[in-house]
């Protein structure tokens, strides 16, 4: 009984004090919710931009993969000789290497006429070189000369291309280059690039007449079934050239997250906003907070006379601080759902609300308020009950 | 009967080095249980001041301060707040918590006291505003109420953890003479009940039959018993 009330009388306090000035505590809790809409927003753009940021190297069906080390992404690539690729078939567990063209060029929209700039992927077609079924199914008609298939996911500026090649109207022109598309796939846009176009190694070569077959961007190696990534891995570093970078899958999606996230400054904006979003939260709570304790210092002043000790009061501000948090939170939660899915549905950003995320925003906030009570409980000390008298 | 104030040669000061200015000097006096104590005096005689010490709300550092037991002097806060959960206070101000009910106001004076059943504090709190008159108003928030009837809730909270001494500090200043002689009389018939040591600061001389003794105070110093 008296462990509960230990907590439960102070807490039972706090919120008669709070829910008495009405007005006050809708402010004190939109203060929170704002600072929970801001931290929820960065952080689904963050985790868009990771995702999309990955959507080509996670479809890609390989054990390691290799990139010249001056790469620093997949979209920004640095070619090197396909001998290099070609030399790590001299080690017994790799079973087949494939060479992957990449380069961006202009698209033109065939119904507006207008070019726009998206990624196009050369692959040879004997190989499964992406995950996704709807190009492996398409490998034998890419074969045939200058047939290019196209990502369904790609921005809604490059035209309805679906409605288009249904009605047979499926020419257009990569590069200034005519070329047929013979169906779609599914991948998903990322910064880099606004739509994603893959064909085979070969009319790869023709849409980019100056690029060799001989130079390649990324190199595909799948390993005989039973084989450790690891070893080969440090096998293949002392076979191949220096220049040459090996990757495992999980490295290369880290690799071009972490490019993102590090090299290119948006990781780094998306974070500063986070904590600038936890911080707006903190001077709100602790100025409520403060206010609150300045206008009760009699109260609590008298409640100390009484006989109630320190101790006391600092539970009352946590207490308080705990239920903004928590009446704040829930409605930021909502309303950032609301808010994902109008960013999902209007600029096709994945933005999943994810148990990870909501988890992630509650502690951030709970400590926000947790570090704002405990700023503010030093003005505690201006509670003397000897002031009473 | 017993002794629950024993003070000895009590002396106090504000400020300190050349600034010190004497409040209280060499104050020598004993209260015994159920007495109720009057101290009058002009301002600046020290008569709050003696009540913050008495109460435990100010340290003092000179002489002998044993309430209910206890040596005050050099004393932690640790034993000066469990003695002050066994003293009833009432303020000049009623400062009554503007957030809570009168219900709510006089029970947090039971919540201290750990033994009690929330229906307990209820019902003590309730039977406690009954006895102060206020039986039909147990749910009105201070500004719902009239200044004699706030500080009438202020008695009921500080008698309802039936303290051993109750400290008043000028309780009806801030009311007229018939809500003010209403409030005393109310805390001397309740204190007489239960045996309780009443000690009152006023110059309200309008209430000065309700005492049993007057101390009188003048420079720090008593000048009439």
């Amino acid at each position: 009984m008296s462990t509960i009330n230990w907590i439960y009388f102070p807490m039972r306090l706090a919120w008669r004090q709070l829910i008495f000035d009405r007005t006050k505590l809708m402010v004190a809790i939109c203060g929170v919710l704002f600072a929970c809409v801001l931290v929820f927003m960065q952080l689904g753009f963050r985790d868009a931009l990771y995702a999309s940021a990955t959507s080509a190297p996670v479809n890609l069906d390989g054990d390691l993969f290799l990139m010249h080390k001056q790469s620093e992404a997949m979209w920004r690539p640095i070619e090197f000789k396909r001998s290099e690729l070609m030399r790590a078939l001299g080690n017994p567990a790799v079973a087949d290497v494939y060479p992957l063209y990449l380069g961006l060029a202009p698209f033109k929209n065939i119904e507006t006429k207008v070019k726009r700039t998206l990624m196009v992927y050369g692959f040879d077609p004997d190989s499964t070189s992406f995950r996704i079924e709807a190009i492996n199914n398409k490998r034998e008609a890419l074969k045939l000369k200058d047939t290019v298939l196209f990502d369904e996911y790609s921005r809604p500026e490059f035209g309805p291309i679906g409605k288009l090649i249904a009605t047979n109207q499926n020419m257009t022109e990569i590069k200034d280059y005519k070329v047929a598309i013979i169906g779609l796939f599914r991948m998903g846009v990322s910064f880099a690039a606004d739509g994603n176009v893959v064909t085979s190694d070969l009319n790869f070569m023709r849409i980019f007449p100056k690029r060799k077959l001989d130079n390649i961007d990324v190199g595909i190696i799948k390993l005989t079934p039973g084989s450790s990534q690891a070893s080969v891995k440090s096998e293949l570093e002392k076979l191949l050239d220096e220049s040459i970078n090996i990757l495992t899958y999980q490295e290369l999606l880290q690799f071009e997250k972490n490019y993102w996230a590090n090299m290119a400054p948006i990781g780094f904006i998306f974070g500063f906003g986070t904590i600038m979003g936890w911080v707006v939260g903190l001077v709100i709570v602790y100025q409520i907070l403060f206010t609150d304790i300045t206008n009760h210092r009699n109260e609590f002043a008298t409640l100390k006379a009484m006989g109630y000790s320190h101790g006391y009061f600092i539970r009352v501000v946590f207490a308080s601080a705990l239920l903004l948090a928590i009446f704040g939170f829930i409605p930021g939660l909502m309303l950032s759902l609301g808010l994902y899915h109008l960013a999902e549905s209007q600029i096709f950003m994945p933005m999943p609300m994810t148990a990870t995320k909501a988890t992630t925003v509650l502690i951030l906030i709970l400590s926000m308020c947790f570090i704002a009570g405990l700023i503010a409980i030093r003005k505690l000390k201006d509670a003397d009950p000897a002031d009473m008298f | 009967m017993q002794t629950v104030i024993d003070v000895q040669n009590l002396s106090f000061s504000f400020g300190s080095g050349a600034l010190v200015q004497p409040v209280l000097k060499e104050i020598t006096i004993s209260i015994q249980q159920g007495e109720i104590v009057l101290i009058t005096g002009p301002s600046g005689s020290g008569k709050t001041t003696f009540l913050t010490i008495i109460g435990g709300l100010r340290q003092a550092f000179a002489g002998s301060v044993v309430i209910l037991g206890q040596q005050f002097i050099q004393s932690s806060e640790q034993v000066r707040v469990k003695v002050r959960q066994q003293i009833g206070f009432i303020f000049q101000q009623h400062n009554l918590l503007k957030s809570l009910t009168a219900l709510q106001n006089v029970s947090m004076t039971l919540e201290m006291n750990n033994q009690l059943s929330e229906q307990q504090r209820q019902e003590q709190a309730i039977a406690m505003l009954t006895a102060v008159g206020l039986g039909d108003r147990i749910h009105y928030k201070p500004d719902q109420l009239s200044g004699g009837q706030r500080q009438r809730v202020s008695i009921a909270r500080a008698l309802v953890g039936q303290p051993k001494i109750v400290l008043a500090d000028e309780p009806t200043a801030s009311l007229d003479k018939q809500s003010g002689y209403e409030a005393v009389s109310i805390l001397k018939k309740l204190a007489k009940e239960s045996q309780t040591t009443i000690l009152l600061v006023t110059h309200d001389y309008r209430i000065s039959d309700v005492a049993d003794r007057i101390l009188e105070l003048e420079d720090g110093m008593i000048k009439n018993i």
